[in-house]
C-alpha cells in the first residue's frame, strides 16, 4: 500500500550526478591525497641522514610566520628541509610536548612562553642545548642555569590606552595599575580572563608582582569594584569592547600588547590614536629549545641556531608582531616610534608561576567572578 | 558481505575516533599503573561541577527547543510552500551552520555590546545570548531535516481532515506533526549534541562567569593538563550524549515505516496565501516567524560582518578583498587567504569523499532490518555509535590524536603528523551527517522490492544496484553539500592539526582577527564572507542535484 522511492532516476538525474562525480574526482586529482609524499614521514627522515641533510620539524603555535627567503635561505645553507606543526598556542602547545614526550612530535620546539617555561623544564621534554648565537640579552632571559630554553623573542602584555577618547572628553590618562582603582575611571577597561587568555593570564601575573601574593585579589576587588569588564580572549576585547580606532566599543583602556599601537596608525600620520601603557606590562619571553628524543637533535641545533640569529631576529617584529630577544637590532622605524619597549616590565620567575599557576587563577576567579 | 560493509565504517571510526579518544580518558583513570577512579569523587565533590552540569543541560535543552520551534514554521515555508527567492532562501540559510565561531562571537557581540544596535536589551555575557547564537547555527539543521522530510509527505491525509471538518491548527497537530516526528527527533537530536558541545561561542558570548562541560574540559585540559578532571568530565558528556540519542531514537523508531512518501513533485505544493479569501492564519504565522528568524536572528549578525568587510583604514572600498590576495597587515598569514582558501577545498573534497563512503556504508547497513533480534540490536548500536563524534569534544578528540596516533596498531606510520590527518578528523565529524541523510531515503524503499528482486533471481550485488543505488543516490547530492560545509567550516579539531604552511579558511580567519589594525580585521571579515559564499554556492548547486531526496537532514 505505502507508495515508496522506489521510482528510477530519470536520465537527467544520472547526467548531472555523473557531471558532479566527475568534477568532484579533478578536484580529488590535486586534492592532498596525492600529495603526502613531500611532507611524510618527517621525522624518520632526519634520523637516517644525521649529518646535516634531511628534515628538521619545528614543532609551533599556529603565529608562527618569518619571510619565505629567510625560511629559504636557512634551508639552502644547511641543507635541511624544514617543517613546521602547529598543534596548538600556549599552555595547549606545552600540554601535547608534555603527553608525547615519549614519541615527540618533532625535534625542535618554538613557542614556549613564561608562564608555561618551568612546567616544560619539569616535565622533562627538553634537551639542554647553549647555542653560540646565544648573546648577553638571551642569557638574560634565560629561565634555568643548564639551557634548557633559549629566548627568542619579547611579547610583553600591557594595557592599551585610547588617546583620542581621553583627549575627548579631557580626562587626565592613567598611567598606573593603582590608577585604574580611581573612581575617576569608571567603567573604562576591558581586560581577558586568564583561564582561557594567555594576555590575561599575564596581566594577572603582572599584578601578582606589582601588589605581592598577599595584595594582588584586593586590587582585583578593586578593580572590579571600579567597574572593570572581562571578556574571554583578546579579539573579543580588543574588536568589540575597545574604542580603538578599529573597534567600536566604549572602553578606552584594553589589554593588548605592547606592539599593537603602530598597527592603528592611519597612513602618514604622524600621532599614534592609542599606546601602551609602559607601567602596566609583563615581560612574555618566548623560547625555543630541543625536544628530548629527536630523531634529528642536529638539525633540532641549528634551528636554535638559526632563530637567534641576526637574520631571524630582524625579521620577527613584522611577522609575529613580538620584539627580538636580542635588543641590539634594530626595529622597524613605526615600531621605534609608536611601539616602543617597556623598560622596566614587571617580571616573575616561571618556576613561581608554575607553582602557583592553577591556584592564582582559581582565586581570581572567585574573586572577580564570584 | 554486510560484514565487510559493516567492518570498513567501524574500522574507520575505531582509529580515528575511539582509539584516540579512550586513550586520553583511559590516560585520566590510570595512576601508577593502576585503575584510579578516584577523579569521579573528587569532581562530583566540587559544586562547580553541579553548576557547569545543569548549566549544559540547559543551553542545549533550550537551545534545541527553540530552534526546533522557529525551525519548524521555516522548514514548512521553504519546503512545503512556493514563492520567488525560495533557493536563495535555501542557501542563505546554512550559512551561519558554517562560519567560524570567532566571527560569529565577535559579530554578535558587536549587534550585543552596550553600543552596539541591541545593546539596550542587555544580553552581553548572558544565558541569552548563548541561546540565540546556538540557535543562529542551528536553525538550518532543524530546517533542512524537517523541511526536507516534510516536502515528500503526501498530504492527501491531512486534506482528508481538513474535509472532514477538522480546522487547519487541529490538522497540523493530529496528522501532520505526528507524520513528521521521526524528522523532528532527527533534527533535535543533532541540535542537541551540538548546543551541548559548543564551544567558541560559550566562551565568547557567555561571558567569563559561564562554564559548561565543553569550556570545563578544555580548560582542564589545554591549561592545567588535569586530565583526571576532564576525563570524569568526557564521560559526563558521553553519558549525556548517550541519554540524548536514545531518546531521539526510539522517537524515531516508533513512527518509522508508517510513512507515505512521494516524490516532491508529486507533492503538491502550495502557493502562499497571505491576502485575499484563501488567506491562512497558519501561513501567516509560518512568515511572520521565519521573518524575524531571518532578519534578526540570522540577517543582522551576518551583515555586520558583511557591511564591516567593505569598511577599510581609508574608508570604504573593496581594500580588504583586494587584500585576501596578500599575507595579511605586515605579513600576518604565511599563505594568502586564497591560497588558504584553495587548501580548504583541497581538504574538503578528500574529508567528503570519506565521509560519504564511510556514512554511505553505515547507512547501507543501518538500513536492513534483519530479522534475528541481536542483529537487530547490532544495526541500531551501529547506527547510534556514529553519532558520538558529534557529542565529544574537540579538545579530547585532538589531544587524544596525539597520545593514540603515533604508529597505531603496528602500523609504521606516524599518523599524527600525515596530511591526510586533517580530513581524516573533519570526515569523523561530517559522517553522521551522511548517515542522517541519506538512511531515511535508504529505509523507506519496501522490503518487498529487495525480496521480489531476488526471488526474480538477481543476486544481492544486483539488487543493490538496481534497487538501492538508483535511489540512494538521489539523496547523495545533498550528503556531499553537508559533507563537504562542514569540512568547510570545521575549526575544532582541525586547530589542533593545522600546519602553519598550509591553513585553512577558519585557521587563517582565526588569526587574522587575533591580530591589532583595521586591515587585519577587515580582511578577517572579508575572508568570513568568502567562505559564505563558497558554502552558500556549494549548497545551492547540491540542492538542485538532489531531485527528490527525503533527507532527514
Amino acid at each position: 500500500m505505502a507508495r515508496t522511492l522506489a521510482h528510477p532516476a530519470s536520465t537527467g538525474n544520472h547526467l548531472r550526478l555523473g557531471a558532479f562525480v566527475a568534477a568532484g574526482a579533478l578536484l580529488a586529482g590535486c586534492s592532498t591525497i596525492g600529495t603526502g609524499s613531500d611532507d611524510d614521514g618527517a621525522s624518520e627522515d632526519g634520523a637516517t641522514t644525521g649529518e646535516g641533510g634531511g628534515t628538521v620539524v619545528l614543532v609551533t603555535h599556529d603565529s608562527f610566520a618569518l619571510s619565505e627567503d629567510v625560511i629559504a635561505d636557512f634551508e639552502s645553507s644547511s641543507g635541511l628541509t624544514l617543517e613546521t606543526q602547529a598543534p596548538g598556542d600556549g599552555g595547549a602547545l606545552v600540554n601535547q610536548l608534555i603527553l608525547t614526550k615519549d614519541s615527540p612530535l618533532g625535534d625542535v620546539v618554538f613557542g614556549i612562553d613564561t608562564t608555561f617555561a618551568s612546567r616544560a623544564i619539569e616535565e622533562g621534554v627538553l634537551d639542554p642545548y647553549t647555542s653560540p648565537n646565544a648573546g648577553p640579552d638571551v642569557e638574560a632571559l634565560a629561565v634555568d642555569d643548564e639551557g634548557y630554553l633559549s629566548a627568542v623573542d619579547v611579547g610583553d602584555v600591557c594595557l592599551n590606552i585610547d588617546h583620542e577618547w581621553f583627549a575627548e572628553e579631557g580626562l587626565e590618562e592613567p598611567t598606573s595599575l593603582t590608577d585604574l582603582t580611581d573612581p575617576a575611571y569608571v567603567d573604562l577597561v576591558v581586560t581577558t580572563n586568564p583561564a582561557t587568555s594567555s594576555p590575561g593570564l599575564a596581566f594577572l601575573l603582572a599584578t601578582v608582582a606589582e601588589f605581592g601574593e598577599d595584595g594582588w585579589e584586593q586590587y582585583w576587588a578593586d578593580l572590579s569594584a571600579n567597574g572593570l569588564k572581562v571578556v574571554s580572549g583578546w579579539s573579543d576585547a580588543y574588536y568589540v569592547d575597545f574604542s580603538g580606532p578599529s573597534s567600536e566599543g566604549d572602553r578606552p583602556i584594553a589589554l593588548s600588547y605592547a606592539s599593537s599601537p603602530p598597527y592603528e596608525v592611519g597612513e602618514g600620520a604622524e600621532e599614534a590614536p592609542t599606546g601602551a601603557m609602559l607601567d602596566t606590562c609583563f615581560r612574555q619571553v618566548e623560547y625555543a629549545g630541543v625536544l628530548a628524543g629527536a630523531a634529528n637533535p642536529e638539525g633540532a641545533q641549528q634551528v636554535i641556531d638559526w632563530l637567534l640569529s641576526p637574520e631571524v631576529q630582524a625579521d620577527i617584529p613584522e611577522n609575529m608582531y613580538v620584539y627580538p630577544a636580542d635588543s641590539s637590532i634594530e626595529l622597524p622605524e613605526s615600531w621605534e616610534r609608536f611601539a616602543p619597549l617597556p623598560e622596566d616590565p614587571y617580571t616573575l620567575d616561571p618556576a613561581v608561576i608554575t607553582e602557583n599557576r592553577e591556584a592564582w587563577i582559581q582565586a581570581w576567579t572567585d574573586t572577580v567572578i564570584g | 558481505m554486510w560484514g565487510l560493509a559493516a567492518a570498513v565504517p567501524l574500522a574507520f571510526l575505531g582509529l580515528f575516533f575511539a582509539l584516540p579518544v579512550g586513550s586520553l580518558v583511559l590516560r585520566g583513570f590510570v595512576a601508577d599503573g593502576g585503575l584510579d577512579l578516584g577523579g569521579f569523587a573528587e569532581v562530583f565533590g566540587r559544586p562547580r561541577t553541579w553548576r557547569i552540569i545543569g548549566l549544559t543541560l540547559a543551553q542545549a535543552t533550550v537551545g534545541t527547543a527553540i530552534a526546533v520551534l522557529v525551525g519548524i514554521p521555516g522548514a514548512y515555508l521553504l519546503y512545503r510552500c512556493q514563492f520567488r527567492g525560495r533557493a536563495a532562501l535555501r542557501a542563505f540559510v546554512i550559512v551561519p551552520f558554517v562560519l567560524p565561531t570567532v566571527v560569529v562571537g565577535v559579530a554578535f557581540r558587536s549587534v550585543l555590546a552596550p553600543s552596539g544596535p541591541l545593546g539596550f536589551l542587555d544580553w552581553d555575557g548572558t544565558f541569552a545570548a548563548v541561546v540565540a547564537a546556538l540557535v543562529f547555527f542551528n536553525y538550518a539543521v532543524v530546517v533542512r531535516t524537517v523541511g526536507g522530510f516534510w516536502a515528500h509527505l503526501d498530504p492527501r491525509a491531512e486534506q482528508a481532515a481538513r474535509s472532514l471538518g477538522a480546522p487547519p491548527w487541529r490538522a497540523f497537530l493530529t496528522v501532520t506533526l505526528p507524520a513528521l516526528t521521526p524528522a523532528i527527533a532527527s533534527a533535535a537530536s543533532i541540535v542537541f549534541l551540538f548546543c551541548a558541545t559548543a564551544f567558541g561561542v560559550v566562551l565568547v558570548l557567555g561571558g567569563t562567569g559561564y562554564g559548561t562541560v565543553e569550556t570545563e574540559i578544555w580548560v582542564q585540559t589545554t591549561q592545567f593538563l588535569d586530565l583526571r578532571a576532564a576525563a570524569v568530565l568526557s564521560v559526563v558528556q558521553l553519558v549525556v550524549v548517550a541519554v540524548a540519542l536514545g531518546t531521539a531514537g526510539r522517537a524515531r523508531a516508533r513512527r518509522e515505516r508508517a510513512l507515505q512518501l512521494g516524490r516532491p513533485e508529486r507533492v503538491a505544493h502550495r502557493r502562499l496565501a497571505l491576502r485575499g479569501p484563501e488567506r491562512s492564519a497558519g501561513d501567516l504565522l509560518a512568515v511572520g516567524v521565519t521573518a524575524v528568524v531571518v532578519v534578526v536572528l540570522l540577517a543582522l549578525p551576518l551583515v555586520t560582518v558583511l557591511v564591516r568587510s567593505f569598511r577599510t583604514p581609508t574608508g570604504w572600498g573593496l581594500g580588504n578583498y583586494v587584500n585576501l590576495g596578500t599575507t595579511g597587515g605586515s605579513n600576518a598569514l604565511s599563505v594568502t587567504v586564497w591560497e588558504a582558501g584553495l587548501n580548504s577545498l583541497r581538504i574538503a573534497v578528500d574529508a567528503t569523499v570519506m565521509a560519504v563512503v564511510v556514512g554511505g556504508l553505515v547507512a547501507l547497513v543501518v538500513s536492513r532490518r534483519p530479522r534475528g533480534r541481536g542483529t537487530r540490536r547490532a544495526v541500531r548500536a551501529l547506527d547510534a555509535v556514529f553519532m558520538l563524534p558529534l557529542g565529544v569534544s574537540a579538545v579530547t578528540v585532538g589531544f587524544g590524536f596525539l597520545i593514540a596516533l603515533d604508529r597505531p596498531l603496528g602500523l609504521d606510520v606516524d599518523l599524527r603528523t600525515h596530511p591526510l590527518l586533517i580530513p581524516v578528523a573533519q570526515a569523523v565529524v561530517a559522517t553522521p551527517l551522511v548517515v542522517r541523510t541519506v538512511l531515511p531515503v535508504l529505509r523507506a524503499i519496501d522490503s518487498r522490492l529487495h525480496e521480489a528482486a531476488a526471488v526474480l533471481g538477481a543476486s544481492p550485488g544486483r539488487v543493490l544496484r538496481l534497487v538501492d543505488w538508483p535511489i540512494a543516490a538521489r539523496s547523495l547530492g545533498l550528503a556531499v553539500g553537508l559533507a563537504f560545509a562542514v569540512s568547510l567550516g570545521e575549526f575544532g579539531a582541525t586547530s589542533f592539526l593545522a600546519r602553519p604552511d598550509r591553513p585553512t579558511l577558519p585557521v587563517v580567519i582565526f588569526r587574522l582577527i587575533g591580530r591589532p589594525g583595521a586591515e587585519n580585521l577587515g580582511m578577517a571579515l572579508a575572508a568570513s564572507v568568502l567562505l559564505a559564499l563558497v558554502t552558500a554556492s556549494v549548497m545551492a548547486l547540491t540542492e538542485r542535484l538532489r531531485a527528490g531526496a527525503a533527507g532527514e537532514f
